[in-house]
């Protein structure tokens, strides 16, 4: 029973405790350079009455919705096809391995480049951030099919478009689940990324812009929102995954 | 004798090894089973007893040699012939009356019909109560059960287990071969089964192919003229479960013998 309280408790403890050495640490250095847990929690407050925190946020999670759902969209009926084509897999295999190690941002300049400043390139990067896991989960989720679930329908004459609707979209879909969770995770951290680089809004220009003010307070705020958001975002994904799992018979 | 329902004519298979070497899993079997029959292959691992039923279940073609069923050829699977497998086949995002259902809706039936039949084949296994349960909260009897009747459902005039027992305990094992005698005796497929174990095969067979490796072939088939139910300890078994144990014992010779000719 102690224990039960004890372990609930543990990550209130440590929280707790972070905040406590953040606070000792910041008191010897000035709160420009440093500052303390209570002035970024009066820069939130500040952030907030200004009114500017939620068209940032809104913004941000726009972009993410509109990036992440385009990945979403073209990666997984790609990953479909090609988990089902080992021509075809075979074939593109070293593109994507070669396309694959760039990172998001090292495709900042051409995006600029080719969408101008804005929201595309932003959406654009976030998009790359997120095909990558989808895709590939896919693909291996659908070659990860056992055979005897597509040896039984052919056997009772299912119909290929039964056969890919029935058998191998819910088969695939727990591993396309993983992959789904990944790419938030990769998608939101390169949101930021995207948006110090060229944008004129959202949370990672509110870091940037802040910088230029020399607000440390605010930069500090922006992250921890960028943390707290990212946290509700990914639990909200396990909720789902987990209801899916249920829902789905106890696979994945 | 009227014509067979299964026929093979020097019915053989070959694989390239990775090496691209040709390797004979089957050499060519003449085999002729008759409708409403209940056929054991029985051998060692590797004889080629999955690669023979998978050839006249039409999941693999025939390297040489005829499959014929009903006359016809045997082209690819078809759902007047299912199989049965060691590892169910189940889809574990299906309840049990959506897996039984599966195969209904591919053969057509409107939904209302294909669940009464569903409902009622699911009783014919006994698991009504599980109607509604995912197949990971079944045991492993209980999934093959469900398999079962998602096989005859659709009422198969063929049916082909491949070592459908072989994950199961002894107990569930001898359950599973009771229900699966009494399915048998109420549907009347003619069934073709796949095993390892010589007492299963003696226990359900009306006849045993017994099969040998190196390459896989039909070594001998023993007709066992008892009636079923079968009483597992009798007499009469046991007559035939010496002769097969016996014919086994050569099998195993010869394989040990080549073996070591081979070293
Ligand atoms: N796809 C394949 N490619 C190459 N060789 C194969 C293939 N399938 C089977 N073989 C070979 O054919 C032979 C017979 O295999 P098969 O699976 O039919 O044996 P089995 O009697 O079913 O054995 P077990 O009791 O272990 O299931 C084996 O030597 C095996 O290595
Ligand atoms: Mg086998």
């Amino acid at each position: 029973m102690l224990r039960s309280v004890s372990h609930k408790m543990l990550p209130t403890v440590s929280l707790v405790g972070f905040i406590a050495v953040w606070q000792f640490a910041a008191s010897f250095w000035p709160p420009e350079l440093f500052p303390s847990p209570l002035v970024v929690a009066k820069a939130f407050r500040e952030l907030a009455d200004m009114g500017v925190l939620w068209s940032h946020i809104g913004v941000s999670l726009a972009r993410f919705t509109t990036a992440y759902l385009a990945a979403i969209i073209f990666a997984i009926p790609l990953g479909l096809f090609l988990g089902r084509n080992p021509l075809c897999r075979h074939a593109i295999d070293p593109l994507v391995q070669v396309l694959r190690p760039i990172s998001p941002i090292a495709w900042f300049p051409l995006a600029v480049l080719w969408f101008g400043i804005g929201n595309a390139p932003a959406i654009f990067i976030i998009f790359l951030a997120a095909f990558y896991p989808v895709l590939l989960s896919t693909i291996s989720a659908v070659v990860g099919i056992p055979p005897v679930y597509l040896k039984v329908a052919n056997n009772f004459g299912a119909k290929p478009g039964a056969v890919f609707l029935r058998v191998i979209i819910p088969a695939a879909f727990p591993g396309i689940m993983v992959g789904l969770h990944i790419a938030v995770g990769t998608a939101w951290i390169h949101l930021v990324a995207g948006e110090m680089l060229g944008a004129q809004s959202g949370l990672g220009y509110m870091i940037v812009d802040a910088r230029n003010f020399l607000r440390t307070d605010w930069i500090m705020a922006g992250m921890l929102l960028i943390g707290i958001i990212g946290l509700v975002i990914n639990q909200a994904m396990r909720r789902a995954e987990q209801w899916l799992g249920r829902r789905w018979g106890g696979v994945a | 004798m009227t014509t067979p329902k299964i026929k093979l004519c020097a019915a053989e298979k070959h694989y390239s090894s990775p090496q691209g070497e040709d390797v004979i899993a089957l050499a060519p079997v003449n085999l002729e089973i008759a409708k409403g029959e209940f056929v054991c292959l029985v051998g060692p691992s590797g004889c080629g007893k999955t690669t023979l039923i998978n050839l006249m279940a039409g999941f693999e073609k025939t390297t040489a040699g005829t499959v014929t069923i009903d006359g016809r050829p045997v082209k690819g699977t078809d759902p007047d012939h299912i199989m049965i497998f060691q590892d169910y086949g189940l889809y574990p995002w299906r309840t049990v009356l959506g897996n039984v259902l599966f195969a209904l809706e591919a053969k057509g039936l409107k939904k209302k019909e294909a669940v009464e039949k569903a409902t009622e084949y699911i009783e014919l296994v006994g698991l009504t109560k599980f109607t509604e349960s995912f197949p990971h909260q079944l045991s492993g009897g209980m999934k093959q059960r469900v398999a079962i009747a998602r096989a005859l459902a659709v009422e198969p005039s063929v049916l082909f287990l491949d070592e459908p027992f072989g994950a199961l305990d002894a107990f569930t094992r001898m359950y599973l071969q009771d229900e699966l005698l009494r399915l048998w005796q109420e549907k009347r497929p003619t069934v073709v089964f796949v095993t390892h174990d010589l007492e299963e095969a003696v226990y359900l067979g009306g006849r045993v192919v017994l099969m040998a490796p190196g390459p896989g072939r039909v070594q001998k088939v023993i007709d066992i003229r008892l009636p079923w139910p079968r009483e597992r300890t009798g007499d009469s078994l046991g007559k035939y479960r010496r002769e097969l144990f016996e014919e086994f014992h050569l099998v195993h010779q010869q394989a040990s013998g080549e073996a070591e000719y081979v070293i």
